[in-house]
């Protein structure tokens, strides 16, 4: 083991005067190895201290920092104290780090929260949500001023957002509208099958899918990827002032940013939908081929009979609602975002889980209303 | 304690400064000179390790820099101070002292509240990084540099944006640290009045050039170089015809 660099030793004097004196070079990863022994040197309080630095070499911030406040210690317990002998680069140091008195903190140490706390705190936070309807109001005056000023939208923005939201999302509506429409058949087929009845998994797999689990599936989807994506683009040039800069330019951000952004969601949503509609039911037509011996004519000339228009439009007019609820929540959740980093990623979670919700809910609303009006 | 030899470095293969060659030596104050937009701040991520370069060595202390999982053995600001937000100072400070060393809470305490002290943010340990003004949040990441105490000190333009007070004590706070310590720091930089009071050798970038156009002590450079891209950069004169 190699020697300590540095060495303590406290000498007495008369009068309870006392000297600690350090020698040797103090970096704070060793000093504070041994920082229990040199406090113990204290123990017994003598009336004044002399923390004797001329035989220090050198002295690094965080051995300054605790030396400092060993002193600040013995100055606490009532008893004098004075550092001599530091000269050079040790004075240098000490001047350093003791130029800036002491301050007390100007705001207290972040705490736990208690449950109650927490549940006040998040009662206030939904109280504090109606004033989305603000961000409704603003949003409606800035499509009314897109109708009045067509010139005033950034409408190159539509062109390409419509392709991030649509023709860069469209694998994924496809493979995972595909893969539901096969999951539905296969279900519906095992049951099915026990009945004879295999050739109303056409009846089945074409209502469901384009009723029901085609829009919604399309709008879950999008959500993650746009919803996300635009709120996580608001929420940083929020955080980055990118949004105040607009202002001073005299541009609206609802018109320049939030306006493009639900157009092409709203228009983008129900060509998914359609898309969406058609792979499903050829999802369900391959298992009607592989495991239900149903002919593709057979299942085609079934879907053809059990589908009407409106089945068809009703699940687009939701997509079409979708769309602007996801474009709505998104932007409002992006430029709602507050703090750094940290705040984009919680406008980003609150985006996605909001708009996931009222997806949900929109669709039961609508399935209901449908039902109501016997349709 | 740093060599960079035929170094090239630059984005997608492409190279924006090219055969740089120059050597920092222990204890040296080395300022990075240049321009808007000539790669001041790209070698220096290079110097710290966070790219590599396209051609040619750079070595701190022996080694490529950014290798190996120990602690770091430099400090590093960046320009925005690059704090985490979900943090408070106090904690931003605290993190490499909690990372790297065995020191109990109390004792991690104490350093952080002296290095926050040092650079006048004693009373703002905990404000988060938003609740601060952009000169706190570099002050924060100074000291966040500081807290291991490392021998090499990588200052990416630590002036710009503070009061000219805070400026000042920061030139002091690099002499005085260099003085006792003989830490070794590295400052990209184009405020003068820093460069020609803690530089005490230097390399000036060019863009055009693409490498180093003059190097040596700023304030010499200043009185002898013949070459008027130096005269119009250090006496603020608009850039020479080329």
């Amino acid at each position: 083991m190699s020697a300590p660099a540095f060495r303590v030793e406290r000498v007495d004097h008369e009068g309870g005067r006392a000297e600690l004196r350090f020698a040797g070079t103090l970096r704070f990863r060793e000093v504070y190895d041994a920082w229990p022994e040199v406090r113990r040197l204290l123990r017994t309080h003598p009336k004044r201290v002399a923390f004797d630095l001329s035989r220090v070499e050198a002295l690094d911030g965080g051995a300054t920092a605790l030396l400092l406040e060993l002193k600040h210690d013995v100055d606490r317990t009532g008893a004098a104290s004075e550092i001599v002998g530091a000269e050079g680069g040790v004075r240098g140091m000490l001047e350093l780090y003791g130029a800036h008195p002491r301050r007390a903190s100007h705001k207290p140490a972040p705490r736990r929260i208690g449950i109650l706390d927490q549940i006040g705190r998040e009662t206030r936070a939904l109280f504090e949500e109606a004033r989305a309807l603000d961000y409704v109001g603003d949003v409606v005056a800035a499509g009314a001023d897109a109708v009045r000023t067509p010139s005033a939208v950034h409408w190159a923005d539509v062109g390409r957002l419509m392709e991030r939201a649509g023709a860069d999302g469209l694998p994924i509506v496809l493979l995972i509208s595909f893969l539901v429409g096969l999951v539905t058949a296969f279900q519906a087929a095992v049951q099915l099958k026990q009945l004879g009845a295999n050739i109303f998994v056409a009846d089945l797999v074409g209502l469901s899918i384009t009723r029901e689990l085609g829009p919604l599936m399309t709008a879950i989807i999008v959500a993650g990827r746009s919803g996300a994506a635009f709120s996580a683009e608001l929420g940083t040039m929020k955080v980055s002032e990118e949004i105040d800069a607009l202002r001073t330019l005299g541009l609206d951000p609802y018109l320049f940013l939030v306006f493009p952004r639900i157009l092409a969601l709203v228009v983008v949503l129900p060509l998914l939908t359609i898309l969406a509609d058609a792979v499903g039911i050829l999802g369900g037509l391959l298992v009607a081929l592989l495991g239900l011996d149903l002919t593709a004519n057979a299942y085609v000339v079934e879907t053809q009979k059990a589908l009407h228009l409106w089945d068809v439009s009703s699940g687009l007019l939701k997509s079409l609602v979708f769309g602007l609820q996801i474009g709505l929540i998104a932007c409002q959740r992006g430029l709602a975002t507050r703090g750094g980093a940290e705040g984009v990623g919680r406008a980003t979670t609150s985006a996605v889980v909001t708009s996931l919700f009222a997806l949900v809910v929109t669709d039961a609303i609508f399935t209901m209303l449908f039902n109501a009006f016997g349709r | 304690m740093i060599q960079v030899e035929r170094v090239a470095i630059g984005w997608d293969g492409r190279a924006i400064l090219e055969d740089l060659d120059f050597e920092v030596a222990a204890g040296d104050v080395f300022v990075i000179l240049g321009g808007s937009g000539c790669g001041k701040s790209t070698l220096l991520r290079h110097l710290i390790g966070l790219e590599r370069p396209l051609a040619g060595t750079i070595r701190v202390g022996g080694e490529p820099p950014g290798r190996g999982g120990g602690p770091p053995t430099s400090g590093v600001l960046f320009q925005s101070g690059a704090l985490f937000g979900s943090m408070t100072l106090a904690e931003n400070v605290a993190l490499p002292l909690r990372k790297w060393t065995r020191l109990d809470a109390r004792a991690i305490d104490t350093i952080v509240r002296a290095k926050l002290r040092l650079v006048g943010l004693e009373g703002f340990e905990n404000h988060v990084p938003a609740e601060t003004s952009g000169g706190m949040r570099k002050r924060a990441g100074i000291a966040r540099a500081l807290a291991l105490d490392p021998p090499l000190l990588f200052l990416d333009e630590p002036s710009a944006g503070l009061d000219p007070v805070s400026a000042v004590e920061l030139d002091e706070l690099i002499l005085t640290l260099n003085r006792s310590l003989g830490m070794t720091t590295v400052i990209v930089s184009h405020e003068l009045e820093s460069i020609f009071k803690v530089g005490r050798s230097c390399i000036m970038l060019d863009k055009e050039a693409r490498g180093i156009i003059a190097r040596g002590d700023p304030a010499r450079l200043r009185a002898e170089s013949p070459d008027p891209r130096v005269q119009a950069f250090f006496h603020r004169r608009p850039a020479p015809e080329r």
